[in-house]
């Protein structure tokens, strides 16, 4: 389909934010009417990449050719103009906004709205038929399931004219049928003659949909491949420098003894709305249980609540035979004294006060301990020797224990905070998100360390958006649901699609 | 007199009060839909008010004065959007800042230029707005109900309180049916989606602001230069904050924010009734109660009685393009 020119070529682009240098010499050739994946781990520099080709930064140096003559493109309106659209991340919508108002937001037409918004109306009609993405153009955005949003997202693209479209880690906040919707999308979009470019960390997307793959690694563009030729064992390879295994290899589970339980647990919050609906959950010694969900479905609740920062409205916790429902003791601090690990699911917001050192983030929570305290005080230089004791083992680099949480890398602080709460040996150990933002290779570090604790006997609950994660680090799952666990499978019968429809909220009839 | 009659006048005293609320009120609007908290109100008045009265005793027009209140107001206005938006800075710390500011400036402006204590002298004839009578309101005065009603409480105020009342349909039109309303409701809740929608954020809360700014001048030009004959030290007494409370009442939109200030202003007209007449059962009040009246409704209505008042999401966070 290619002709003469490609849709979008970059030449030489260099882009330094201070010292860091984000792009190097970044060449890139995206033939029209192709789906173009762009692969690379976090922090590889590719939403650096992608926001100066929208004009969201500026490049330092090099040249970008749109359908091969050079483009000055030095905001947003420019690259619109250039006739390139770009579908964030985060949606870039007013939740209060009808899809209308949010699609004209911009390229109005007239000061009054009126006339603005009745041709939109019937422009998009149009549009919808051409690419078949339905949406009720009546509806206010904030009521719309994530799946609507980002189709308006893309309709906003396409009704700005958009021939290059840019579509920035899309499937993050999506059920994998929702996924699915979201490709047939895509090829409907190349079949009419579109230029897709679809950045993700995800090796799965880019098999099932592109033509051509581009890999970034440290900010510079590494190889250009056609997916045919590729697979995902090499792509991984390419993304992180060096092989990597991405199953987690481990021998069956031996689940002992229960040692923390909900029952008929619920909870409400302030504004009244019920979160948790009726959770019962056992965590076994010697196994992982995996909590899958589309994020915002009742986990942050449940990992709070074991945690002990929520109290259940209703309901009973149940820690090593025990109710302690009632108990003074069910609190986060104490829990810690009782045998209690927690990884927040948010290192940046609960994990880490980022503002602090390494050797001070990683005493949090267990600051009142006689090993890091010197009568009244804190005993500074015993803090520094346990935090340089866990940066040798996690292999946290760069490992000076004085250095600020923030100075650390996505992965390296994860490592932090993992150290902390491992290294205190607890019996159960809550562990939310244990990936987001984590370069493929601590990822295989941090997945190898759960498993070993999980054969030393502890128990281990995992919550995870990440279905692929859940399926191969768990040995029973459980998907939640609009606050309610839908079902519990055994990880052996669990299948993508299985989970994903419960993920929905599909009832399944299985129950382990 | 009949209560009919107590009704009318109690309305029309209430409409007098209200004009300056309503037009900070729907100034205070355009500036925090666009996401710019405005505590600053207050400031922007007194400065207004001051400039008014002394351009109109300079001139000797209430016209020009009107015009100098709204460039003080469209100034100081700049000067928050300045701190604010190109600077990220605190929004309310700006907007007290302003208001101890322009407390203190002016009268010391006043003594240093009048030396009259502080205020500006006093201004007569067409230093100031006088009342207009609507035609046939003479004519009429004598008909029951209807016509008693035009002639007294439709007909003779200053021409300020017709724009005042013009203000709110006019308010409500831009903020909802044009462009401009559109983009500065955005900006509001989210800045990032107007930022990637190819609109520049500063420059479209620097415009809103202006809005703030102009809108503020003729509230503040009306205090001494329609309902009072000058400049007194603080004559805003805190009607800048209570148009904020009436806009956080009215739930950021235009006719409930109007019929907030109307409220409000009822209280204080009701109090200014209250004050020494025997009451059933509890006799005389002490006048330092009933005054309290209106702050005391004030607070209990936002405590308890506004529900939820979701604010403009992006409200008092700069926006900071994120790398």
């Amino acid at each position: 389909m290619t002709t003469s020119s490609p849709a979008l070529e970059l030449r030489r682009v260099n882009k330094w934010f201070g010292a860091v240098h984000a792009n190097k010499d970044i060449s890139l050739s995206v033939g029209r009417g192709t789906i173009h994946g762009i692969i690379g781990e976090n922090g590889a520099g590719k939403s650096t990449l992608m926001s100066i080709v929208y004009g969201f930064y500026q490049a330092d140096e090099g040249e970008i050719l749109v359908n091969g003559s050079p483009y000055q493109i030095d905001n947003p309106q420019a690259s619109i103009a250039a006739g390139i659209g770009m579908v964030h991340q985060h949606f870039m919508l007013v939740d209060t906004f009808t899809v209308l108002e949010n699609i004209i937001l911009g390229v109005e037409g007239s000061a009054r709205l009126a006339g603005g918004l009745e041709h939109a109306r019937a422009e998009l009609a149009r549009l919808e038929k051409e690419y078949s993405l339905e949406v009720d153009v009546d509806a206010v955005v904030g009521d719309l399931p994530v799946g609507i949003r980002q189709r308006v997202e893309i309709l906003k693209a396409l009704y700005r004219g958009a021939e290059i479209l840019i579509l920035d880690e899309p499937t993050g906040v999506l059920t994998p049928q929702e996924a699915d919707h979201l490709f047939r999308i895509l090829n409907t979009l190349r079949e009419q003659g579109k230029t897709v470019i679809l950045i993700t960390h995800k090796l799965r997307e880019i098999m099932a949909i592109t033509d051509n793959v581009s890999v970034m690694r440290r900010g510079e563009m590494v190889a250009h491949v056609a997916t045919k030729d590729t697979d995902r064992e090499k792509l991984a390879e390419l993304m992180v420098g060096r092989s990597v295994l991405l199953r987690v290899e481990k021998d069956d589970a031996q689940p002992a003894e229960t040692v923390m339980s909900m029952r008929h647990v619920r909870y409400l919050d302030r504004d009244g709305v019920s979160r948790l609906k009726d959770i019962n959950l056992d965590i076994k010694a010697g196994e992982i249980l995996g909590i899958a969900g589309v994020s915002g479905n009742g986990q942050s609740e449940l990992m709070e609540i074991l945690g002990g920062t929520l109290r259940p409205s209703e309901g009973q916790i149940i820690y090593k035979g025990e109710d302690i429902t009632n108990s003074a003791n069910f609190n986060a601090r104490d829990l810690r004294k009782i045998g209690l690990g927690h990884v927040p699911e948010d290192r940046h917001r609960s994990g880490l006060v980022l503002s602090f050192s390494a050797y001070e983030n990683t005493i949090l929570g267990y600051h009142d301990r006689p090993e890091y305290n010197k009568g009244t005080t804190l005993d500074n230089s015993s803090m520094i020797a346990h935090c340089e004791k866990h940066i040798e083992k996690f292999d946290v680099r760069p490992t000076d224990p004085t250095l600020k949480a923030s100075g650390f890398s996505g992965g390296n602080q994860q490592k932090l905070v993992l150290a902390r709460e491992m290294e205190q040996d607890p019996d159960i150990l809550l562990v939310g998100q244990p990936t987001r933002g984590v370069d493929i290779g601590a990822i295989e570090f941090i997945h190898q360390q759960l498993i070993q604790m999980r054969d030393a006997g502890k128990a281990i609950l995992v919550v995870s958006v990440e279905i692929d994660e859940v399926m191969s680090l768990a040995d029973r799952i459980a998907v939640m649901f609009d606050g309610a666990i839908v079902g519990e499978l055994d990880a052996k019968d669990a299948t993508e699609t299985k989970l994903g429809l419960m993920m929905a909220g599909v009832k399944e009839g299985v129950e382990a | 007199m009949e209560y009919f009659e107590i009704f009318v006048l109690l309305m029309d005293a209430t409409l007098r009060v209200a004009t300056p609320l309503v037009l900070a009120a729907m100034a205070g609007m355009f500036s925090e839909r666009s996401g710019i908290v405005d505590i600053g109100l207050e400031g922007k008045m007194l400065g207004a008010a001051f400039a008014a009265a002394a351009v109109a005793y300079v001139t000797g027009s209430a016209w020009l004065g009107l015009l100098g209140g709204i460039a003080v107001s469209m100034a100081l206005s700049g000067l928050h959007a300045y701190a604010c938006v190109t600077h990220n800075g605190n929004q309310v710390v700006s907007g007290m800042a302003i208001n101890i500011v322009v407390a203190g400036l002016t009268p010391t402006l006043a003594f240093a230029w009048f030396r009259q204590g502080g205020q500006t002298p006093a201004l007569t004839g067409d230093d100031r707005f006088s009342s207009l009578t609507l035609p046939f309101a003479e004519a009429v005065r004598d008909i029951p109900v209807i016509g008693y009603t035009y002639a007294e409480l439709i007909s003779g105020h200053n021409i300020l309180v017709y724009i005042a009342a013009a203000a709110v349909p006019i308010c409500a039109y831009i903020l909802y049916r044009t462009r401009f309303g559109l983009r500065v409701r955005a900006v509001g809740e989210n800045p990032h989606a107007v930022d990637t929608a190819g609109i520049v954020v500063s420059h479209l809360r620097y415009q809103a602001l202006m809005v703030t700014g102009f809108l503020c001048g003729i509230a503040g030009s009306y205090l001494s230069t329609a309902h009072g004959a000058a400049f007194i030290r603080d004559m805003t007494a805190g009607k800048g904050y209570l148009a904020l409370a009436a806009l956080i009442f009215g739930k950021w939109r235009p006719v409930p924010t109007m019929f907030a200030c109307l409220l409000f202003a009822f209280t204080d007209a009701l109090q200014a009734r209250l004050q020494g007449v025997d009451l059933p059962l509890v006799g005389a009040i002490p006048v330092q109660f009933i005054q309290a009246l209106p702050y005391v409704l004030t607070v209990l209505l936002l405590a308890g009685f506004v529900g939820k008042a979701i604010p403009p999401k992006a409200i008092g966070e700069p926006y900071i393009k994120e790398r």
